[in-house]
């Protein structure tokens, strides 16, 4: 794994141009200063509680994401092709929700087989034929992106359930120019802090018709949950209420919140739980999480949802392979960022293949999540090869196998001083009448030498991530 | 406001005053243990103070003896008693995590480094070594809590139901305080010549921040009767319960709704008979029947607001009411914080 592409040297002497400016900071810091900003950092995430809960052992509990000072930067020339490749994936995604669930022309059209799609788990029947505003279903995507080389850009994964990491984003740059205000004055650093207000703007144009001054709220599990800080975050940035399902009921079709001062209306909801949990008369009768009703409430047109329900089946890896031509089907273009080459298990072929190189491949589970249930052929022992050879075989289809990306690598604190590690990338996409977002994302790190695996979930860190204008 | 975030607003406020309510009672107790009196005494002294908080029969069931070493330990660190220090301030934390977004981030600070700072002092036994700075910590923060409430929130409903909270629990902490010394004075392991009460209440006065206000209001002896005066009938004094009481009434006029009318008369006339009140009349009725009753409608009014503001919509949960006496805690109803059993991509 050493032949990787590094954000910041060129060659071990030579500093990229946009990271020059940096370099020469670097330069000038003692190592004392940095070790007492490090410690700072620590202290003030403590203090305003940027934690997020870990599940497993020690239910409960909360931990600190790791932060790493050294920023990731991205030139201008290459968000503009990134972003350009980004809004062009999550258009083509939210056409093919709205398709699936609407006229499934591209099924008819043979682009994706029928049974992959209808046969998926994450497809909901329910929403057949229910209009969701602005036709957008996912609302709110983040799209996680690898680099290989130069100008190489993969997408990774498309998540559009209910993504979550953009507080971090905004906590990390707050965090970053508190502690080096002067790195702002010498790099030309497109602001993020805006985040919210789109969010906002984005989310009140989910209301339903004849609204003209929408209640939103965020829905979130609750305090116990892993991405709690981030709901509560968000839901004071915007100034709303955050709530948890105990506080929302439905009657006659219509979302209300119990308020001290007797039921208030509710006309858009940024929910943080998943379709599962949502609501225990339409999905899993045994969740305490969620409304009972809301599936009825939004079939009527009388709230809006965010994300909509469904939106699974664009996201889920066994998807993934055909948003390519997904891409070509809906906008008649070239994709503009890549997909990583996916075999998928389901397949003979491609089961044969994925076997006869375990130790090469990245072999995933087509429902897993934060980083769990993977297998990374060359950084595994024989054993567990042999051991997720098992469990691969007894189901085929619910895996999907990938090469093994050199992830590109930037320059991060370590015990031994500075070392690359591998990162990736998170920018956050939003959909309503038009598509926006803020220059940058989450870049999290894998803190552990030579790691591809960049979970918060797994020992990740996270950085700032820095888009230079020109 | 969302009837969850006032019940969490609410109860945050009431567990921040009970930390330093226990704080200030543990305090007086450690000052008191310093005069020279017997082993009964001491025991008695400590027992009352269990006695005054309901705690006694789980002490018993818990620790074998009866001595400073192990009330403290119980009041300050035990986790299983719902009201020591630390049960406390970890539930005013965890109330004021779950509405951070309804908090000033100044607000939310304070109270999640009281609780980080607070590991710290558990972790090196700063109770046990140095239990009077300890204790003085618990109320400085509690200072800063409400300093930095009334300094940097804005003054809405939820800075109503925040300041309900400190004020019905403040109401109900004096009384406890008064109730369990005047108790202790009436009682026979001491004997009470004019000095050794002097003490006492000098101990009890200071533990309400009142000692020097006695000497300013009064410029006289001390007696009971001017003690029991000024902690009950003071409206200048911001722990007596008139004040308490005065606080109470303005701040639920501010949030009433269709449901309040009874609870809003009820606190009018606690605060209305407070305001007209003699201590002669009190004494008359005698300060221990007079407590037993102020404790029963202030138990009375935390039900009340319960009721209107904080599970309106409710109906199915059963209306609990506690033993008068008891100390009441949040029900485990619409403010408990279910934990989820969802897999969710993790953040980051």
């Amino acid at each position: 794994m050493s032949n990787f592409y590094d954000e910041m040297y060129a060659t071990p002497a030579t500093v990229r141009p946009h990271y020059t400016a940096f370099a020469e900071w670097l330069a000038q810091q003692a190592p004392q200063v940095i070790e007492q900003k490090r410690a700072e950092a620590e202290l003030n995430f403590q203090r305003v509680g940027i934690t997020f809960a870990v599940y497993g052992d020690n239910a409960g509990k909360e931990r600190l994401i790791p932060f790493d000072m050294i920023p990731r930067v991205i030139n201008a020339a290459e968000w503009t092709r990134l972003q350009a490749g980004l809004v062009q994936r999550v258009t083509a995604l939210n056409r093919f929700l709205h398709d699936v669930y609407h006229d499934q022309a591209i099924l008819k059209a043979g682009v994706i087989p029928r049974e992959q799609v209808l046969n998926n788990a994450q497809y909901r029947p329910a929403m057949h034929g229910v209009k969701v505003p602005s036709d957008v279903y996912a609302n709110i995507a983040g799209i996680d992106i690898v680099r290989a080389g130069e100008g190489e850009f993969y997408v990774l994964e498309d998540n559009l359930r209910v993504p979550s990491g953009v507080s971090y984003m905004l906590e990390n740059r707050k965090m970053m120019m508190r502690l080096f205000p002067d790195l702002f004055a010498r790099n030309r650093v497109a602001p993020v802090e805006h985040y919210p207000d789109l969010l906002l703007d984005n989310l009140r144009s989910a209301a339903p018709q004849g609204v003209d001054d929408p209640t939103v709220v965020v829905l979130t599990p609750g305090m116990y949950n892993s991405a709690y800080f981030e709901h509560a975050f968000l839901a004071q940035q915007m100034g709303v209420a955050l709530v948890q399902g105990q506080d929302l009921y439905v009657k006659d079709d219509t979302v209300w919140m119990r308020s001290t001062r007797g039921p208030q209306r509710v006309d858009v909801i940024y929910r943080r739980i998943d379709d599962d949990y949502l609501d225990p008369r339409a999905f899993r009768p045994e969740s305490t999480l969620g409304v009972p009703g809301l599936l009825d409430a939004v079939r009527a047109g009388r709230v809006g949802l965010a994300n909509a329900i469904g939106t699974g089946v664009a996201d889920d890896k066994s998807i993934y392979p055909f948003v390519p031509d997904m891409i070509e089907f809906y906008l008649g273009e070239k994709p503009i960022l890549n997909n990583v080459p996916t075999y998928q298990c389901r397949k003979k072929d491609d089961l044969q293949y994925t076997l006869d190189n375990l130790s090469q491949l990245v072999v995933k589970e087509v429902h897993g999540a934060g980083g769990y249930g993977m297998l990374i052929g060359p950084a595994s022992t024989q054993a567990e090869i042999a051991a997720f050879r098992e469990r691969l075989l007894a189901k085929p289809e619910g895996y999907i196998a990938q090469p093994t990306l050199a992830l590109s690598a930037c320059p991060t604190f370590v015990d031994s001083g500075i070392a690359p590690r591998h990162i990736d990338l998170r920018p956050f996409v939003l959909s309503g009448k038009t598509v926006s977002m803020v220059p940058g994302g989450l870049t999290r790190v894998a803190l552990t030498e030579g790691s591809l695996v960049v979970n918060s979930s797994q020992g990740g860190g996270t950085k700032d991530t820095w888009i230079l204008e020109n | 406001m969302l009837s969850r975030t006032a019940d969490h607003l609410y109860w945050m406020a009431r567990y921040t005053e009970r930390a330093e309510n226990t704080a200030r009672m543990l305090d007086v107790r450690v000052q008191y243990s310093l005069m020279p009196q017997s082993a009964l005494a001491e025991e008695q002294g400590w027992r009352t103070m269990l006695g005054v908080s309901e705690l006694q029969s789980q002490f018993d069931a818990k620790y074998g003896s009866l001595s400073q070493k192990e009330v403290i330990d119980f009041m300050v660190r035990d986790p299983d008693n719902p009201s020591s220090i630390a049960s406390c301030l970890r539930a005013a934390r965890e109330n004021a995590r779950a509405v951070r977004g309804s908090l000033t981030t100044e607000v939310w600070e304070t109270k999640n480094t009281t609780w980080l700072t607070l590991q710290q002092h558990l972790k090196s036994r700063m109770f046990e070594h140095h239990p009077g700075k300890f204790l003085e910590w618990v109320k400085y923060r509690s200072h800063m809590s409400r300093g930095v409430t009334l300094g940097t929130m804005f003054q809405d409903e939820a800075f109503n139901f925040i300041r309900l909270g400190t004020f019905l629990e403040r109401a109900d902490n004096t009384a406890r305080i008064l109730h369990v010394k005047f108790k202790f004075l009436a009682s026979d392991v001491i004997e009470t010549d004019a000095q050794v009460e002097f003490y006492y209440l000098a101990a009890l006065l200071r533990s309400v921040s009142a000692f020097e206000t006695y000497r300013k209001v009064y410029r006289d002896a001390i007696t009971p009767t001017r003690v029991a005066e000024l902690l009950i009938l003071q409206p200048k004094m911001p722990r007596s319960l008139v004040a308490c009481m005065c606080a109470v009434v303005a701040n639920l006029q501010e949030v009433r709704n269709d449901l309040s009318q009874d609870t809003e008369r009820l606190a009018g006339k606690l605060y209305g008979e407070l305001q007209s009140a003699h201590i002669g009349d009190i004494l008359d009725e005698g300060l221990h029947a007079f407590m037993t009753r102020f404790l029963a409608s202030i138990a009375e009014l935390g039900n009340g607001i319960g009721r209107d503001f904080l599970l309106p919509v409710a109906p199915e949960l059963p209306e609990e009411a506690p033993a008068p006496g008891q100390t009441q805690t949040q029900t485990q109803g619409q403010a408990q914080t279910q934990t989820q059993t969802q897999t969710q991509p993790q953040p980051g």
